[in-house]
């Protein structure tokens, strides 16, 4: 099971390889992945068949297209296709309940985050937890514990980086990916 | 050290994190690699500090860049340090980054084994979860090896979430230390029960992931999961275990029998696409598994492909594509209901998405019929133009080769028509098929003699045109096509109009651009050509033109002698000395034409690919053996070899078939042969006497229609499928014409001759209206006789899943333990000591404590191969619905009436069984009125009444003779008394014991409270000390609740309203809330109480597993035997049965036995066969027929419930076994 996410512009932001590939090995599935899904037209339907990719397995390309990012699920056949398609959608949701107002940045700065997220979700290619709110329970459990560790040792460097992303000239002001409608808050302005 | 930290935190300040990396990456767009390999030096220099936190922000990063697509295995130690730091943050960091970029091979895995223990059995649940994801990712087979005891018991973690994980870890364990399989599977199997629904989940996950893979070693499962089917309300987990039945009812057909009902229920009832689809393709799996034997399944097959039409029809084109794909899989058995959806297949052929159109041509290829198919392959061709993709080109390509040349070209009428398709595929470019309509092109003029003309005629015209050869080299794919072309102009050339004109064109210099071995296909087919057209010209007495055509060849033929393919060169030098033999010849006027023609005399056959392979090796022939002595060195290699050759030489040189994998080869020689018994258009050619069942005489009957064979001539190489289309036509309009002339011909006939008839009634109305324009000889391919059937191993020994193909049901042998390791170091190789066991599978402990007190294996083993029996019988029960000899034919001869001694015999196993009955004489009351109602049969009425009246004294008789304690202490009568009393039972038995307490327990049910039982636990005071404020508490499960004090909650225990001082038992009862009683239930409890003595008072807790049977819900109800009967032959009663050998007690006491522990009455005794009747407190009614043999005992059960006839007579197995 592979699972990625990208932009418009085949910059993963994300990429989980639930078999031991190589890195050339990697970077091609995500290349082919890309070129794959991004030459596929809205309306039509969100699998694909690509015997090729990982080896000659019978796997399956499930994919949702948001505004800016492309998530790609390929599966085998134990699971449900439709099955998928709902996950990828829960797990967007998740990401969009996690970071409060998700956006592509949110997703590009905070990879970790992401990938913690999605552990909750995914366990070894087989899809662990399909509840939204246990999900989100156990990343917040998490994240106190994060938290209450750094504690002053972490304090001085939190307050760098918050003044580092102010310089931030790109943040979009409003990003909608797909059904999440979110807006970024306007950040305090220093200049 | 304040210091050093604030200064560690600023100096922090400075490093670049996460954020900064993935900003300065963006903003040096022009030059990244230069900015990541700056970075990389920076993070190089992180690692070298002391400080963790540094160390977690750099290896952070290197997760990042490892996204990217840079190597970061270097880093590989360092990521070890962050893993084992103790803060969480950095763990985290740490374990992401391994699980991101460690696998089997990276060496340094063997040094985090401790340290991934450590975290495992972390106090902190996220620690020990952080680490289970990590090692998820990495695990290698020494730490699955080292660790699996560990994960093991984390899978009875108090936390769901720690429990979920390991469950979906030990999946990964599995794979990579197999032997780990068997010890965790009884605990990974209870997690199916687990009262967390994500626990639950992810043991149903695990397990049908294992069982995708080796299906059969897991049905025994079958009737867990049916339950769950039936409970779980989880889409998800439904769509798992559906999935799952899918794959074992191909293995147990009975299975798919008892799925159709809850899946067409679900069908029906479900608003989820997702599960409806599953549904709909698990029914479709049963379906195919039933295919043979059920008739009566038509409705299920309507049903789903009705679904499968709404979802077709939906404008989801997700939808779409999935309720294309499952039709597919129906055709395969039913095609008859999909075809009437042909309309929205061809539809779908048009949609503007590239897979739903892939899908669609799938199901095509069930959609053609005689009739149809020159519509549907014109279509195709016009989707061939307008493709623009080559994959989905090729797609179409071989669709349209595979729906004409399916079943031996059954649905070709007019193999000219198809000839042309196929050469108006050629005009593709870019293809990589070529390949393939040059088989086909070779395997239609080879065994469809009657087009050979046609085909040469073709053929020549492609050896003609220039594109083929023009367009080769860089497409080279489709050039593949001049390999047959030659090959065919050459084989046939007696067909040939301008052979002339053709030697030319094959003699072309631009052929040397070709692929070797076409052109050595071209130097062959040469010689043939020109050995015909001397032939022609010595005949016609044109020795001129012969000479020019020798010499034409000795003009061209040197091109070839150049070439660098081997092959070609060889080929091409000897042709070459040929011709100028000839040419000698030719000057001296020596007619030779008879001699070259000679080269290739003989006539080809097809040879099935396999044939060779399928010769049986004749007896007594021991091709390993040597003949002669072994020879010192290989000079018998070059014997060999020649042997061979001297073989070959004598066949002429013959075009390899396409391979076909065996099965393939199997189905197909299957369907042609029953084509060819129901065909008299095909003849055999093949000289194999036994073969030669074919009625000559039908043959002369069919109409041949002769074609006309100068219209499609006129413009060879021009796409003329389409004029065919209407030749067809007009064929096929004047055949029906002549067709009812003649049938009204032979209408009288058959007047006259009686029965004749011709055509077997197995093809359809329609198919049979079109006969094929040519005589269709196709020529068998030929197999040798007495072919073997092929023996297939179609598994792949790489498979990592095949490690797993275990049998799960054996118990386990001690040796199979998992290893626990304290230390690496200290570990010795011999198996751990039994004692510093602490997780050891339930059964092994048993089994190991019986082998410490007896130390009898061979018994022990005995015992072994019983159960083991047992669980494979388990699931028969559960399955079975074929119907042994139901009990009341059994029963027969003694309920005839008049029969003599019947009453006595009836009488007397009453009178004992209903001894161990509990008092309840007011239920027994109305149950006797009870049967009285049902008792319908008038003709017996009186008898009956008798019989009653005198059972019922009998009844009342026993009833104040014997208290229920010590019914079975008492002697028995009629004769029972030869085998001696039983030994005095009690049906209480043991819940848990310990120092303190002892406690016994027995379950009671009533017939007014059908959703309750009561259960009695005598407590027992074992100690000196005085037990007080004990109260008792249970899980309750989803189906058993303990009836608790109102405004209670569910956590809280019920008290025990007694003290009990020491030496002193009382007896506490508790009602328990059923919902189904179907299935027997284990609840997990615990008793605590405060123990008093001189010393003070401590707290204790005694944990217990309360057991019901499914027996405790019977409740002991007399009946007679004729509302028996009736109620056999009411026919709503499912039927089970059970064999248990080696029983030694007598018939007597053995019923005895069964009344007083499963709570039935014995109805009628004849010899050693008896019925016997019991009510469950939900109405179930439950009959056996006990029947004992020599050693054995069976016992024949029908119930209202399956599943609780099943679970009951597992019980009452397990009882008789103990007799």
């Amino acid at each position: 099971m592979v699972i990625l996410i990208f932009n418009n512009h085949r910059k993963p932001w994300l990429s989980k390889f639930c078999q031991p590939y190589s890195k050339d090995t990697q970077q091609q599935i995500i290349r082919m992945t890309f070129h794959l899904v991004s030459k596929r037209d809205e309306n039509v339907c969100n699998f694909l068949e690509e015997k090729l990719l990982t080896g000659g397995y019978d796997n399956k390309l499930i994919y949702r297209h948001y505004t800016t990012l492309c998530s790609v699920f390929c599966m085998d056949f134990s699971e449900s296709e439709l099955g998928i398609l709902d996950l990828i959608q829960v797990f967007m949701e998740t990401l969009g309940k996690c970071f409060e107002n998700v956006c592509e940045l949110d997703l590009i700065f905070h990879v970790d985050k992401v990938h913690n997220i999605l552990v909750e979700m995914v366990t070894e290619g087989m899809v662990s937890e399909t509840n939204m709110n246990e999900t989100i329970t156990q990343i917040d459990a998490q994240n106190k514990l994060d938290k209450s560790e750094a504690g002053s040792a972490g304090a001085p460097a939190h307050a760098v980086s918050v003044v580092k992303n102010m310089n931030l000239p790109e943040i979009p002001r409003n990003i909608n990916i797909g059904d999440i409608s979110i807006k970024v808050p306007n950040l305090p302005s220093c200049k | 050290m304040a210091l050093k930290m604030v200064k560690g935190s600023i100096d922090r300040m400075f490093d670049k994190n996460l954020q900064d990396l993935v900003r300065g990456i963006r903003n040096h767009k022009e030059d990244e690699a230069k900015y990541i390999s700056q970075c990389i030096d920076e993070i190089k220099q992180e690692l070298k500090q002391d400080n963790i936190a540094v160390k977690a922000n750099a290896v952070c990063k290197l997760t990042y860049l490892q996204m990217l697509g840079y190597d970061i295995s270097w880093a590989a130690f360092n990521i070890i340090e962050v893993m084992s730091a103790s803060k969480f943050t950095f763990k985290r960091i740490g374990y992401l980054a391994a699980s991101q970029c460690f696998h089997e091979g990276t060496d340094v895995i063997m040094l985090t084994t401790n340290q991934i223990r450590k975290d495992l059995s972390s106090p902190s649940q996220y620690d020990t979860g952080v680490a289970l994801t990590g090692l998820s990712c990495f695990v290698t087979p020494d730490l699955a090896r080292d660790l699996a005891n560990d994960i093991m018991t984390l899978m009875s973690h108090t936390k769901p979430y720690i429990r979920k994980k390991a469950v979906l870890i030990m999946y990964k364990v599995f794979l990579k230390y197999p032997e780990s399989l068997r010890p965790a599977f009884p605990r990974l199997k209870e997690k199916l029960e687990d009262p967390d629904p994500g626990v639950q989940s992810a043991a149903v996950n695990v397990i049908c992931e294992l069982a995708r893979r080796n299906p059969k070693n897991y049905l025994s499962l079958a009737p867990l999961f049916f339950k769950l089917m039936t409970s779980s309300t989880n889409n998800w987990v439904l769509i798992k275990i559906i999935k799952l039945f899918g794959a074992l009812t191909p293995l147990e057909p009975r299975l798919g029998k008892k799925l159709i009902e809850p899946l067409t229920n679900l069908i029906h009832s479900t608003s989820a696409m997702s599960l409806l689809y599953e549904c709909v393709n698990t029914v479709i799996a049963v379906l195919i598994s039933l295919s043979s034997g059920m008739p009566n399944h038509s409705a299920s097959i309507q049903l789903c492909v009705q679904k499968l039409r709404i979802l077709i029809e939906d404008s989801d084109q997700n939808l779409k594509y999935l309720g294309l794909l499952a039709m597919s899989k129906i055709l395969k058995t039913h095609p008859k209901s999909v075809q009437s959806h042909k309309d929205l297949i061809l539809q779908c052929l048009d949609d503007k998405d590239e897979s739903i159109r892939l899908r669609a041509l799938d199901l095509l290829y069930g959609m053609v019929s005689k009739k149809n198919l020159m519509e549907i392959v014109k279509k195709l061709m016009s989707h061939v133009d307008k493709a623009e993709g080559t994959t989905y080109r090729d797609e179409l390509l071989t669709k349209i080769i595979d729906i004409c040349s399916q079943s031996n070209y059954q649905y070709i009428t007019n193999f000219e028509w198809y000839i042309s398709i196929l050469v108006e595929l050629t005009r593709l470019e870019g293809t990589r098929h070529g390949h393939l309509i040059a088989a086909q092109m070779l395997d239609v003029a080879i065994r469809v003699k009657a087009i050979r003309k046609f085909a040469v005629s073709q053929m020549s015209a492609l050896l003609d045109s220039a594109h083929l050869v023009a367009s080769n080299t860089q497409r080279n794919g489709i050039c593949e096509v001049l390999y047959a072309a030659a090959w065919i102009c050459g084989e046939f050339s007696e067909h040939l109009q301008e052979p002339q004109q053709t030697l030319e064109a094959m003699l072309r210099p631009k052929v040397t651009t070709l692929p070797g071995h076409i052109q050595a296909v071209y130097v062959q087919n040469v010689v043939k050509l020109y050995a015909s057209i001397l032939q022609q010209q010595e005949q016609a007495a044109e020795h001129e033109a012969a000479q020019a055509t020798t010499q034409l060849l000795v003009d061209r033929l040197p091109q070839f002698v150049q070439s660098a393919d081997l092959e070609v060169q060889e080929r091409a030098s000897c042709v070459l000395q040929l011709v100028k033999y000839v040419q000698k010849l030719q000057a001296k006027d020596v007619p030779v034409a008879e001699e070259v023609s000679a080269l290739f005399a003989g006539e080809l056959n097809p040879v099935a690919p396999k044939a060779q392979k399928k010769v049986p090796i004749p007896e007594g022939l021991d091709l390993d053996a040597w003949i002669n002595e072994p020879p010192s060195d290989s000079e018998s290699e070059d014997e060999a070899p020649k042997a061979i050759f001297h073989d070959d030489e004598q066949k002429p040189t013959r075009h390899r078939q396409p391979e076909v994998d065996e099965e393939e080869l199997a189905r197909r020689r299957e369907a042609r042969k029953q084509e060819q018994a129901n065909n008299p258009f095909y003849i055999k050619s093949s000289p194999s006497p036994q073969k030669r069942y074919q009625d000559t005489p039908g043959v002369e009957h069919i109409p041949v229609v002769q074609i006309d064979l100068s219209v499609p001539l006129k413009v060879p190489g021009m796409p003329a499928s389409d004029q065919y289309v209407k030749l067809e036509q007009e064929r096929r309009h004047r055949q029906r014409l002549e067709k009812d002339r003649k049938r009204k011909k032979q209408r009288k006939e058959k007047q006259r001759e009686g029965r004749h008839r011709r055509h077997s009634s197995l093809h359809t109305e329609s198919d049979e209206d079109i006969a094929p324009a040519q005589q269709v000889d196709i020529v068998t391919e030929e197999m040798p006789e007495n072919a073997l059937p092929s023996d297939e191993d179609d598994k792949d020994p790489n498979d990592p899943y095949r490690a797993l193909d275990i049998d799960l049901d054996k118990p386990l042998a001690d040796s199979e333990k998992l290893p626990i390791q304290k230390h690496r170091n200290t570990e010795t190789p011999k198996s751990p000591d039994k004692e510093d066991v602490p997780i050891v599978e339930k059964k092994s402990k048993k089994l190991k404590k019986k082998e410490k007190k007896h130390r009898e294996k061979e018994r022990e083993r005995e015992k072994e191969r019983r159960k083991e029996k047992e669980k494979g019988d388990d699931l028969d029960f559960w399955l079975s619905t074929t119907p042994p000899p139901p009990p009341a034919a059994a029963l027969g001869p003694s309920l005839s009436p008049g029969e003599p001694g019947v009453d006595a015999i009836v009488a007397a196993p009453k009178e004992e069984c209903e001894e161990p009955k509990r008092e309840e004489p007011e239920n027994e009351e109305n149950d006797d009125e009870q049967e009285l109602e049902k008792k319908p049969s008038k003709q017996k009425k009186k008898k009956h009444k008798k019989e009653k009246e005198e059972k019922s004294k009998d009844k009342k008789k026993s009833r104040r003779k014997k208290p229920p304690s010590e019914a079975l202490a008492e002697p028995m009568q009629n004769g029972a008394l030869e085998e001696g009393p039983l030994p005095p039972v009690s049906s209480y038995c043991l819940l848990a014991e310990n120092s303190y307490i002892k406690m016994t327990y027995d379950v009671q049910g009533s017939l007014q409270k059908d959703s309750q039982v009561t259960v009695s636990i005598i407590l027992e005071n074992l100690s000196s000390s005085f037990l007080k404020n004990m109260e008792l508490n249970v899980l309750d499960s989803l189906n058993t609740k303990m009836a608790r004090p109102e405004g209670a909650s569910v956590h809280d225990g019920v008290p025990v309203p007694f003290q009990l001082p020491p030496g002193v038992s009382n007896e506490a009862q508790f009602v328990f809330t059923i919902q189904s009683i179907v299935m027997a239930q284990k609840l997990k409890g615990t008793l605590s109480f405060i123990a008093k003595n001189e010393e003070g008072s401590t707290h204790e807790k005694l944990d217990f597993k309360l057991h019901f049977s499914c027996t405790s819900y019977l409740i002991t109800t007399p009946c007679y035997s004729d509302a028996f009967a009736k109620l056999l032959e009411s026919g709503d009663l499912s039927v089970s049965s059970i064999r248990v050998d080696g029983i030694t007690i007598s018939f007597q006491n053995l019923l005895a036995k069964i009344c007083f522990h499963h709570h039935f009455s014995v109805v009628e005794r004849v010899d050693s066969c008896a019925s016997m009747y019991s009510r469950s407190i939900q109405g179930h009614h439950v009959c056996l027929l006990v029947k004992k043999g020599e050693n054995s005992v069976s016992v024949d059960g029908k119930c209202s419930d399956q599943t609780l006839l099943g679970n009951l007579l597992d019980e009452m197995k397990v009882t008789l076994a103990q007799c």
